[in-house]
């Protein structure tokens, strides 16, 4: 009995709470603890007030708990459910310390039909695009190396198109960026979408189409889920790249799309060739173009395994030389030339129909042909044997 | 004009062509001076290149016109 006597007592130094401070740290431990969550539930009584808020009461079978949604909130949580919808609710929990109430701040609305809805739909248009052969791996086209001209499917308000101008520019400043602008969400996207990607296959030159937009909610990246959207990139005659929001985000157009980028920067990354790489590969052809000739050249010349030998020490001190790339490649094409072996003094002989002579048995006794010299052409005869 | 792509592949067939050993002296001579204006020419384009992004506008006519974007 000891215990009942001392709580049926208060002695003035014990610490008594205040309404207020009580309903302060309770209010503090729920916001602080929860972060905004999803609930489900099943709405009763709601009512909007004149203020514009709208106040509703979410309940299972065992429990209710009362939702708020604030006019400010409304724009983006979308409309007040209607009385006995079952539905998902992103909410920020919280306390309203006048009243003492816990409740729940509205911040998103799904009516769990819609959802369900949407996810019956996916799966149905999926299985159609798979039925029709459009998600097969063998329908995939590869990406050209060099793409001089890429379409670009977006909105051109939308964040997307910046990021891929701005890749764009850093990798491949040769390229032509044809942007197709189309709503990407809300009423009017899918539409726009489909009749943007026939627009594609009416323009000369495309070499490569991406289609996409950045990240947004799930709904807002529906439309690059439906049935016309997807059918129409499948119709670009070109090869695509999907990128559709964040890197998690993964939609139907990825899977029609010739090549899935995560992001839009991403798939510029793969559309525009990167110019060091062009850059290095002219290099590599004129290295090889003078050495071409230059094995040419030996086979129509006298003696020119030991003038090869020399031009290959030229070479290799040029080389040296010039740091410069393109003055380095400018000496070796001239140094290769043939042209500047018979500034050494070295002559070609050639038929009169053109014919270079190479062997002692294309000389006929008596015969004329022509010495091509540094300055020009001299007649000859070949003299009897 | 050509674009760099086509200069590309051009001096790809060139080079190739003259690498293999039945090419004649005279044809050789003019596939070594294409290859070199070729080179010449992508290289000239490349370090002018200024991208270029354009919208594409769907008249009333259905014809389809481009038109230079801001950036």
């Amino acid at each position: 009995m000891a215990l009942s006597f001392q709580m049926d007592l208060i002695s003035p130094a014990d610490d008594v709470w205040s309404v207020t401070r009580l309903t302060t740290v309770v209010k503090r431990l729920v916001e602080g603890e929860l972060p905004a969550l999803w609930v489900r539930g099943e709405v009763t009584g709601c009512k909007t007030y004149p203020s514009g808020h709208c106040y509703f009461t979410l309940r299972d079978s065992m429990s209710q708990v009362r939702c708020c949604l604030w006019r400010r909130d409304m724009p983006r949580a979308g409309k007040p459910p209607a009385d006995g919808t079952e539905v998902y609710l992103l909410v920020r929990p919280g306390v309203y310390e006048a009243k003492g109430e816990f409740q729940l701040n509205v911040l998103r609305i799904l009516p769990t039909a819609a959802v369900g809805a949407g996810q019956r739909e996916l799966e149905r248009v999926k299985a159609v695009l798979h039925q029709d052969g459009l998600l097969d791996p063998g329908r995939k086209r590869a990406l050209p190396s060099l793409a001089g001209t890429v379409a670009v499917v977006t909105s051109t308000a939308g964040a997307a198109l910046h990021d891929i101008i701005t890749v764009a520019h850093r990798r491949w400043p040769a390229a032509r960026v044809l942007v197709v602008d189309a709503r990407v969400q809300g009423e009017g996207a899918v539409e726009a979408l489909a009749r943007a990607l026939g627009i594609v296959n009416r323009l000369d030159g495309v070499d490569v189409c991406i289609v996409g937009r950045g990240g947004g909610a799930r709904e807002d990246l529906s439309a690059f889920n439906t049935e016309p959207v997807c059918r129409a990139l499948a119709a670009v005659r070109v090869p695509t790249i999907s990128a559709v929001g964040h890197e998690t985000d993964i939609s139907l157009t990825d899977l029609v799309a010739d090549v899935r980028a995560p992001t839009p920067s991403a798939a510029a990354e793969l559309a525009f060739p990167d110019h060091r790489d062009v850059r290095r590969a002219l290099d590599d052809l004129g290295a090889r173009l003078a050495g071409g000739l230059g094995s040419r050249a030996r086979l129509g010349l006298e003696r020119v395994d030991r003038a090869g030998d020399r031009i290959t020490a030229a070479m290799a001190t040029v080389l040296e030389r010039h740091h410069h790339r393109v003055g380095r490649l400018g000496a070796q094409l001239d140094a290769l030339s043939p042209l500047r072996v018979l500034e050494r003094g070295y002559a070609l002989p050639t038929a009169p129909d053109g014919r270079v002579l190479k062997r002692r048995a294309d000389f006929q006794p008596g015969a004329a042909f022509t010495l091509r010299v540094a300055d020009g052409q001299v007649p000859a005869r070949a003299e009897p044997r | 004009m050509s674009t760099i792509a086509e200069d590309l592949a051009r001096l790809e067939e060139i080079v190739r062509r003259l690498e293999a050993d039945d090419v004649e002296l005279d044809a050789a001579l003019a596939l070594f001076e294409e290859g070199v204006a070729r080179l010449r020419a992508a290289r000239e384009r490349l370090a002018a290149a200024d991208l270029k992004v354009q919208t594409v506008l769907e008249g009333a006519d259905g014809e389809l016109r481009t038109r230079d974007l801001d950036r």
